[in-house]
């Protein structure tokens, strides 16, 4: 399979590092969120806890992260997520429910640094504040003039997702607000 | 002359001195100075000729309200024109030339404007648009439009560097003044977050040079500590060189920041626009101080009384020897005492208040300053310089009573709040008749979404002076502002001992024509107090009119220093009260802020996001010709060597039609919808019946909107009973999406349906041509003979290793499959079929030739045979709507009267008797004229090609009554006067019957 995949650029180290991550698992799951049959029907496959709105959940499986009302984005390892659409086919059953592979569909990429804060809010019209944006969560948004969600692993590190046409774009408008000399020091 | 004094300059290093060029010639100035400074220590009085007359101008404020010092600043790359010499620090190897002279500053050829200045009066343009005709386009435009104007526009691409930075706040305090800086603690004390912002470079504002005591030390003392506990508070941030550009409603604002103007060399970002959602906003911006109009009031020497404190004491620089100092208020005299002290000659004070002054005229009468009341100046002398002024009485017409000798003039017509980002979203104004000026009317603030006050104005800008008053003020304001009850202590502060101002307006009162046509009000647009009456005596009474048919205030400064007066000015020519005239809109920004920080980073590869198909990266090393499709760039065609566009569209035709084709499809919308209820919701959306499609099966269909018109189309497989896959045109993919979830959110909210828009998940190859199957079968993987999947199909499965799901569906009219494999496959599957395709006589094509072979097969293209007005009916798809459903989207419409009309125009072919191609868009041409004497038209051409398969030209059009006059030839326009004679044919050129793509 991975000889089938093309490789993504190298990192563009700034002051913060940005790197395409290797392709990634991801499923929408669209759904009664509200629905407690549903639910329970989701847990039986979905390891990690079921986010709240505007949050992402992890455990050392999957990530499951918000995205509206009625849809929920799973993040697993990519060669896992065939498995993993069809573990949650079988757990909904006959329920309302609308499940797709949108693993292609989608890029990812780390962002690293002690200012990773201030250059995601360069790009987004979100408040990076430590206590207003914290690790665990989620927020679907545009970057620059395309949309984007991302999250915080840590203090220190970001995941920003994009659709797969605007990769390049997003590649390098991250590098640019990432250049060295355009330290903002919002934070530190 | 101006000069360096040896003493004083708080804000500039002696022991850095700094070169910079002005006009060529080398000066030099010291670290701390700004750019007017360092001129003035130069003796360069002369900065700059005025827009209209050419005059020669001097500087006459220190901060953003200057109106002349505007020079080109930078060269090549980093050029800039009309950029404000009180505001630019002055820097290592800074080069600045001045605007609007030819052929030199000193010598100037325009300035004979203002000898012809009775001829160029108020509404000139105006007037001359009306006669005499000839003269505008031989004599004005030339001529005097050319002689008028500022900088230059930049020549090279800007090669700095701009970026965007989104915030948010709780409070922001605008302005570092006592004002601002009480603000910002009051309301960091709160433990909210904070941005206090400062556009100079250094913090205090004026209270340094106008002095004053608080909590018994000198003011500055509070300013350093306050300062100190607010860095040391965590949630306050605090920026300088940052200005608040513009307020605008839910509490968003616009900062403007610059980072490294003061030092170009640098790597930083030049400037860095703030988007801001503030809770609250604090404006503690000061006030400006306001020129008095007396006869020769813009010659280079005549300055604003505050601003010639701030250059001795600042910048240590002195405007002239002797200065005369012409007021209608207490504050001039510090100007005075300040000179006085510093040792330079105030040879008299001319106070237009019969009573004179308070406190402060006593100070200065007892340094030796002789004080005159109820006078005024009648006039200034000189040209390039002051060289005297006479002075009269104030309430009589300027007869003179004594001349005095002076090279500079300061004068102080009273203060105006700084009320500009107050009003920006809303804020009204009251006119304070015993201070003179309009004040935020704090009963009627600018509200925000809930209907409360978002913005507060605070000290000065709140019409509060003396430090007492607008540092109680900060806190009072601050206090609303947050809401908290608590009222921080405040220490002692000196209070405000002046005489009452009086209104001057004209100096003297009842001057005649010939001074008041030399009493300027805009500096920069060179309006004068006469041009100002002569409007209003033509009518132009609103002071909106008003300061169009003038221009006053329209420059760059937008009238910070003209505003007022000039309004004060209408009001005395129409006998109205000042505030009945009222003042003009303020709007943002509240000085010019760079285009380059509007655009930010985006500009080269990041000024608009291009998508790109996982092939992308194969076209773009083959030379593809691409084209935009939505933010999609696809090939055009792919030519070689030597080859022309139009060849390579035919080769790509050719090899298509008798081999084997490829084309990168992956751009082609993909929208899965799903559900119970999905049947009936594609049953809506489709004007054909869509439920009624078997698995595993595709069928072409039609979307319209509401009002009937024709919006996208495509090829739906049915997935599982619940499931279909919908194709879109590639630049209806999104479009289409939000389409379907506006129908499901908003009026179908309780179908069971949902709706994911996989575009992006796949990448997809159009397989075309005669050989199509061969390079299947060779890459072998599932069984795609006739019988296993036919025409209309589809099926998954896999083609050599790759995953793929196959749609046996044709555009072309030849045998063709559509192969979507996922998205990080695809490059790999396109080199897969390239090299196994080989034997086959593969190549890949582009839109165009994929364009040209719709054509031929007559099928229609969204965006050619559409526009916005047509219906599927016009386009013979008769077939495509559904009879038996009882509703879609666009049913009703279609059911009108206009719509059903048979004299609507219908698609047909058309051939031209000569084979030539008939041109995109041409009309055919009917019998008689409209109401307008235009042809009357029948018909248009949709689209239109060469087709390499008939060895033709082949065309689309619509035509009145076109499907029932086969056979009968009408006669289209040519831009160039010329007619072609096409026949009306089937539009179905190549293969009617299908039989190509059914094999």
């Amino acid at each position: 399979m991975s000889n089938l995949i093309s490789q993504a650029n190298a990192p563009f180290e700034g002051y913060v590092t940005v790197s395409a991550d290797a392709p990634m698992g991801m499923l929408t799951l669209r759904g009664d969120l509200s629905s407690k049959p549903f639910i329970t029907a989701l847990k039986k496959s979905v390891s990690t806890d079921l986010p709240s709105a505007c949050q992402i959940t992890h455990d050392e499986k999957m990530s499951v992260a918000w995205m509206s009302p009625d849809e929920l984005l799973i993040l697993t390892p990519y060669d896992q997520v065939a498995g993993l659409q069809a573990k949650l086919q079988k757990a909904l059953g006959k329920k309302h429910f609308l499940l797709a592979d949108v693993s292609d569909a989608r890029v990812s990429f780390t962002v690293s640094g002690d200012k990773v804060r201030e250059v995601i809010a360069k790009l987004a019209p979100v408040d990076l504040a430590p206590d207003h944006f914290a690790p665990g969560m989620f927020r679907r948004t545009r970057f620059g003039q395309i949309s984007a969600a991302f999250w915080l692993l840590s203090e220190t590190e970001a995941r920003v997702i994009c659709f797969r046409s605007v990769a390049e774009f997003m590649f390098n408008q991250l590098s640019a607000a990432a250049r060295p000399g355009s330290e903002v020091d919002l934070w530190s | 002359m101006s000069t360096r004094l040896s003493a004083g300059g708080r804000l500039i290093d002696k022991s850095k001195q700094i070169s910079f060029r002005f006009n060529g010639k080398h000066m030099t100035g010291y670290a701390g100075d700004s750019l007017a400074s360092a001129l003035l220590a130069n003796d360069q009085m002369l900065v700059g000729r005025s827009f209209k007359y050419h005059r020669p101008r001097g500087v006459v404020a220190s901060g953003s309200e200057e109106p002349n010092g505007l020079v080109n600043l930078g060269e090549g790359g980093q050029f800039e024109p009309n950029q404000r010499i009180t505001t630019t620090e002055l820097f290592d190897g800074l080069a600045a030339t001045s605007q609007n002279h030819w052929p030199s500053l000193d010598f100037d050829v325009g300035v004979i404007n203002n000898s012809l200045a009775r001829f160029l009066p108020a509404g000139f343009y105006y007037k001359m648009f009306i006669h005499p005709r000839p003269f505008w386009k031989h004599v004005y435009e030339p001529i005097i439009r050319y002689s008028a104007g500022l900088g230059k526009a930049p020549k090279d691409t800007d090669d700095s560097i701009y970026e965007h930075l989104y915030s948010f706040y709780d409070f922001v305090v605008v302005g570092g003044g006592v004002a601002g800086l009480q603000a910002a603690k009051t309301a960091g004390d709160t433990g909210a977050r904070v941005l206090l912002v400062e556009q100079a470079s250094n913090w205090g504002g004026r209270a340094p040079v106008d002095g004053g005591e608080i909590a018994g030390e000198p003011v500055d003392n509070f300013v350093d500590q306050t300062l100190t506990a607010l860095k040391k508070m965590k949630n306050v941030t605090l920026r300088t060189r940052w200005m608040a550009a513009g307020i605008y409603d839910h509490g968003y604002m616009i900062g403007y920041e610059r980072i490294n103007d003061h030092d170009p060399s640098d790597t930083k970002p030049r400037h860095r626009l703030w988007r801001i959602r503030a809770g609250r906003i604090i404006t503690a911006t000061g006030a400006i101080e306001r020129p008095l109009s007396f006869a020769g009031n813009d010659i280079p020497g005549v300055i604003l009384a505050s601003a010639l404190r701030d250059y001795v004491v600042n910048f240590g620089v002195s405007v002239g020897d002797r200065t005369v100092v012409v007021t209608n208020n207490d504050d001039a005299y510090r100007t005075a005492i300040t000179l006085k002290n510093a040792g330079l000659e105030v040879p008299l004070i001319v106070d237009a208040r019969p009573h004179g002054g308070g406190a402060l005229a006593d100070e200065a009468r007892a340094l030796g300053i002789r004080v005159e009341t109820g006078k005024a100046i009648a006039k200034v002398h000189g040209a390039k310089r002051v060289q005297s002024v006479s002075i009269c009485a104030q309430a009589g017409e300027g007869a003179v009573l004594e001349e005095v000798s002076c090279d500079c003039v300061a004068m102080s017509g009273g203060w105006s709040p700084v009320v500009h980002l107050w009003s920006h979203c809303g804020g009204k104004l009251l006119w304070d008749e015993h201070e003179i000026f309009f004040r935020p009317d704090v009963h009627k603030p600018p509200l925000d979404q809930d209907g409360t006050p978002f913005v507060y104005a605070a000290g000065a800008a709140n019409g509060c002076f003396g430090l007492d008053e607008l540092l109680q003020d900060a806190a009072t304001q601050t206090g609303a502002a947050t809401g908290s009850k608590k009222t921080p202590k405040l220490p002692n502060a000196s209070p405000r001992a002046e005489a009452p101002i009086q209104a001057v307006w004209m100096m003297p009162q009842g001057a005649g024509i010939k001074l008041r046509s030399k009493a300027w009000l805009d500096f920069q647009n060179d309006v004068k107090v006469s041009d100002v009456q002569l409007a209003a005596q033509e009518g132009f009474e609103s002071v909106e009119h008003a300061k169009r048919y003038t221009t006053l205030g329209m420059a760059t400064d937008q009238g910070k220093l003209s505003n007022i007066n000039g309004l004060a000015t209408l009001a005395g020519a129409l006998n109205a009260d000042i505030p009945q005239v009222g003042t003009t809109t303020f709007r943002p920004p509240y000085t010019p802020i760079s285009m380059g920080s509007i655009a930010g980073a985006a500009r080269g590869e990041i000024f608009q996001p291009i998508r790109k198909t996982p092939m992308q990266s194969w076209h773009e090393e083959q030379g593809a010709y691409m084209e935009p499709v939505g933010q999609w760039r696809r090939p055009y065609c792919f030519p070689r060597a030597g080859e022309s566009h139009d060849q390579a569209v035919i080769r790509e035709i050719n090899q298509t039609r008798n081999f084997l084709g490829l084309l990168d499809a992956s751009t082609l919308g993909k929208i899965l919808v799903s559900g119970p209820d999905a049947g009936k919701f594609m049953d809506m959306l489709y004007t054909n019946m869509m439920s009624t499609l078997k698995v595993g099966k595709c069928r072409y269909g039609l979307m319209c909107s509401e009002n009937g018109f024709l919006s996208d189309d495509g090829v739906v497989a049915r997935i599982d009973e619940q499931t279909f896959l919908c194709h879109t045109t590639t630049g209806g993919a999104d479009r289409i999406h939000a389409h379907m979830e506006e129908w499901l959110q908003t009026e179908w909210w309780d179908w069971k349906v949902y709706t994911a828009n996989l575009t992006e998940q796949y990448a997809q190859v159009a397989v075309v041509g005669p050989n199509a199957r061969k390079v299947l079968e060779k890459l072998g993987g599932m069984d795609l003979s006739k019988e296993a999947l036919g025409f209309m199909e589809w099926a998954d499965g896999k083609i050599g290793e790759f995953d793929a799901r196959v749609y046996r569906i044709s555009f072309s009219g030849e045998l063709s499959y559509e192969i979507a494999v996922p998205a990080s496959q695809g490059l790999v599957f396109w080199n897969a079929l390239l090299e196994a395709g080989e034997e086959f006589g593969v190549m890949p094509y582009g839109t165009e030739a994929l364009h040209v072979m719709r054509a031929e097969k007559g099928f229609i293209m969204i965006g050619d045979e559409t526009d916005g007005t047509v219906i599927p009916q016009d386009l013979g798809l008769h077939w495509a709507i559904s009879k038996k459903k009882t509703d879609f989207l666009g049913k009703r419409a279609q059911e009108r009267t206009h719509m059903t009309d048979p004299d609507r125009w219908q698609l047909v072919g058309l051939e031209t008797a000569d084979g030539s191609v008939l041109p995109d868009g041409a009309y055919a041409v009917g019998t008689g004229k409209n109401a307008n004497g235009q042809l009357n038209t029948v018909g248009r051409v949709t689209s239109t090609y060469y087709s390499p398969t008939l060895k033709r030209g082949i065309a689309m059009g619509l035509v009145h009554n076109g499907p029932s006059r086969m056979g009968e030839t009408i006669e289209f326009a040519k831009v160039d006067g010329s007619r072609v004679p096409a026949k009306i044919v089937d539009q179905v050129y190549y293969d009617k019957d299908g039989e190509k793509q059914n094999v």
